[in-house]
């Protein structure tokens, strides 16, 4: 992996990527015609959403991994997705409210989609800090990984309980998301711009599995230093 | 069969020690009391108004008191390492969560029922005329409840902080589980139409079952070292 | 089958055993093996790794790498059986304070799933002369009595490997001869003690083999009688 593709190269992509995105938020996309110059906004949040929705599936996948193989890269690869995850979860809670107020006059209303994502950024506070509490170091990836399971089962149960609560409660006060009338620029921007936030999720991700990695393989230097 | 034997031996270890020590139901009723108490001064409840705030002063009791029983019920599991002695026996790792599991309702469940009294004495509120329906929406919804706390307890025995840990994990995943919960007991104390309760119900039900057996299965990773 | 196939067969034994907590090793690639019949005397300075030896061999810690068997077979792919021919004492007692030690074995009788338990828990509280104070909560009684119940639990089910860390700590002059003569007749019941002790005098008076353990590592293993108690750094 290091070799055929290496985090500086991957980097460089990631930047460049993200430089023409900006580019394409800003001024390539035309602007929307109810919301105005705020709405560009979305194109970030929709990104940083979706991937920190995925990077909970890919702790589910280390979890899962990891309990059936004992695998340590199983492991890393779930705590990895998990403080990234985190760092996106972070992302779409402020850039939500900052496109809210414009958009809707609130910063925050308990819409179902606001409410999942918010659990979802509960979740990973849980998943981290049940992480740095588990006294016997030996126990912290079988405890996580168990946490880990059963957080993604909420999540998924996060969309469904939605509908159902949705029924006896007010719509949301406007559905974002992209419209069915969305202009193909547009819908260009939303690509180009979601790739490039996974562009630097994976960076962000391999980079924090490699430092995981090399941390094991001092401690194990220093095991073989103190004998 | 022997790991119903197992099962059983574990629920009515944990109904002996609490009948000796008596450190787990009495808290959880007091607490439970203590928020049915503040709840009231905190929102001055008119009388019209019970109707609304009853079901989510119900479940958010039932939810602060489970959060206390099972912190409790593996504090006692930790003391001179009982749980490590549960683990060297031949047993089935589910078949103590099981027996964990069904004491930890019974405790819950007796704690509900007197906060439900409680409620209705001092709000002045008739349960009978829903009580089938919300004895249901009860049960299903603790047992979810239960059931993650059993397993997020057990893992939080495991923790520095443990007394916030447990909340830490449990709150955010059995969110829905309460939420639905209280919205089917709304529909119950409110008489609302059968289909529409029981649609309520199965939805409470249907997770919680989920989350059961889910506990279910992963509970033994937890019990090893 | 032949005797000694036997013995190999059920013998208990770790494989190329490592046990990290975090930064520390407590085992370093431990090759360990304990048939019927044996008795083996765990030494070694604190921190050692007697403990988690002794832990691991009961599978109440994984080890970090390296296998743990029983009868040949990889422990963990049959825990059940292995797990009920292993009594356990730790340097914790094991025991619910709320209850008393008759109740406290009734319920690990129940775990075991033992037939005609009373009669075997009157047999393991005389064993350890408990058989009168077997009816008071363990927390009313003193760390010796408890000491006391927690052998009992450990013997109660009759098993072939008899794992103890510390057996004698607390124990009073008649109780500490009583166990003596206990584990020293084991081996000719066919039956396997491991234990560790502080007391080497103590310890080799009951054993026939030597592991000594130090940093993690096996230092010897073999004859008690021909170790090299010098260059091991055991004083007699």
């Amino acid at each position: 992996m290091k070799k055929i593709f290496p985090p500086t190269i991957h980097l460089a992509i990631t930047l460049v990527w993200l430089v023409v995105s900006l580019y394409m938020i800003f001024l390539y996309a035309p602007e929307e015609a109810t919301m105005g110059e705020a709405q560009r906004i979305f194109y970030i949040h929709f990104s940083v959403a979706c991937t920190s929705l995925l990077a909970f599936f890919f702790v589910f996948l280390g979890s899962m991994g990891y309990l059936m193989k004992r695998s340590r890269p199983a492991d890393d690869f779930a705590y990895a997705s998990a403080e990234v995850g985190f760092l996106y979860c972070c992302a779409v809670l402020i850039t939500g409210p900052l496109w809210a107020k414009p958009a809707w006059g609130i910063w925050w209303t308990w819409d179902p989609r606001l409410t999942s994502t918010f659990i979802l950024w509960l979740l990973y506070i849980a998943y981290l800090m049940l992480r740095s509490y588990v006294t016997n170091p030996g126990r912290v990836e079988v405890l996580s990984a168990v946490f880990g399971i059963l957080g993604s089962v909420d999540a998924v149960i996060d969309y469904m309980a939605i509908r159902w609560w949705r029924t006896q409660h007010p719509q949301p006060v406007l559905a974002g998301g992209p419209g069915s009338g969305l202009d193909p620029r547009m819908w260009l921007t939303v690509f180009v711009t979601w790739g490039a936030f996974l562009c630097l999720f994976f960076y962000l991700l391999r980079q924090r599995m490699t430092m995981a990695r090399t941390q094991r393989e001092l401690i194990q230097l220093r095991r073989e230093l103190a004998t | 069969m022997h790991s119903l034997n197992v099962v059983w031996a574990v629920f009515a270890k944990d109904l002996r020690v609490e009948w000796r020590s008596r450190e787990t139901l009495a808290p959880m009723c007091v607490f439970g009391l203590l928020v049915v108490f503040l709840f009231n001064f905190a929102f001055e409840t008119a009388h019209e108004e019970t109707l609304r705030l009853l079901p989510g002063l119900l479940w958010i009791a039932f939810a602060f008191s489970g959060i206390l029983g099972f912190n409790r019920s593996f504090a006692a599991e930790r003391e001179n390492g009982c749980m490590e002695g549960m683990a060297l026996a031949p047993v089935d790792p589910s078949a103590i969560f099981v027996g964990k599991l069904m004491a930890n309702l019974v405790f819950l469940g007796v704690t509900e029922a007197v906060i439900v009294f409680a409620a209705a004495i001092w709000y002045n509120f008739s349960f009978l005329p829903s009580l089938g329906w919300l004895a249901l929406i009860v049960f299903f919804g603790t047992l979810g409840y239960a059931a993650l706390g059993t397993i997020f307890g057990a893992i939080a025995a495991n923790t520095r902080m443990r007394e916030v840990m447990l909340p830490v994990m449990q709150f955010p995943v059995a969110f829905w589980i309460l939420i639905l919960a209280v919205d089917a007991t709304s529909d119950a104390l409110r008489n609302a139409a059968s289909s529409e309760i029981s649609q309520g119900l199965f939805r409470v039900a249907g997770i919680s079952v989920i989350f059961a057996a889910v506990s279910f299965l992963l509970f033994e990773y937890v019990l090893e070292e | 089958m032949p005797l000694a196939a036997t013995r190999a067969n059920q013998a208990l034994e770790l494989f190329n055993v490592s046990k990290y907590f975090g930064d520390l090793e407590a085992l370093k690639g431990v090759r360990f093996q304990v048939a019927r019949g044996d008795s083996v005397l765990l030494f070694g300075p604190n921190g050692a790794g007697k403990t988690t030896l002794l832990r691991t061999l009961a599978a109440l810690s994984h080890p970090s790498e390296g296998e743990v068997r029983y009868g040949g077979q990889d422990f963990y792919k049959d825990p059940q059986t292995a797990k009920a021919a292993i009594g356990f004492v730790s340097h914790v007692t094991f025991l619910y304070g709320e209850l008393t030690a008759r109740e406290n074995l009734r319920f690990n009788g129940k775990l075991f799933g033992l037939h005609s338990l009373e009669e075997k828990i009157d047999r393991a509280l005389e064993l350890f002369a408990m058989q009168d104070r077997g009816n008071e909560p363990i927390r009313q009684l003193s760390r010796g009595l408890q000491q006391r119940a927690s052998l009992a639990r450990a013997f109660l089910h009759d098993p072939d490997f008899l794992l103890l860390d510390e057996p004698f700590t607390g124990l009073d002059a008649r109780a500490t001869d009583n166990l003596q003569s206990i584990l020293c007749h084991l081996p000719e019941q066919g039956k396997a003690v491991v234990f560790s002790v502080h007391d080497f005098e103590l310890g080799a008076s009951m054993a026939h083999r030597l592991v000594a353990l130090e940093r993690g590592s096996v230092r010897y293993d073999g004859e008690l009688k021909d170790a090299p108690l010098q260059t091991l750094g055991i004083k007699k």
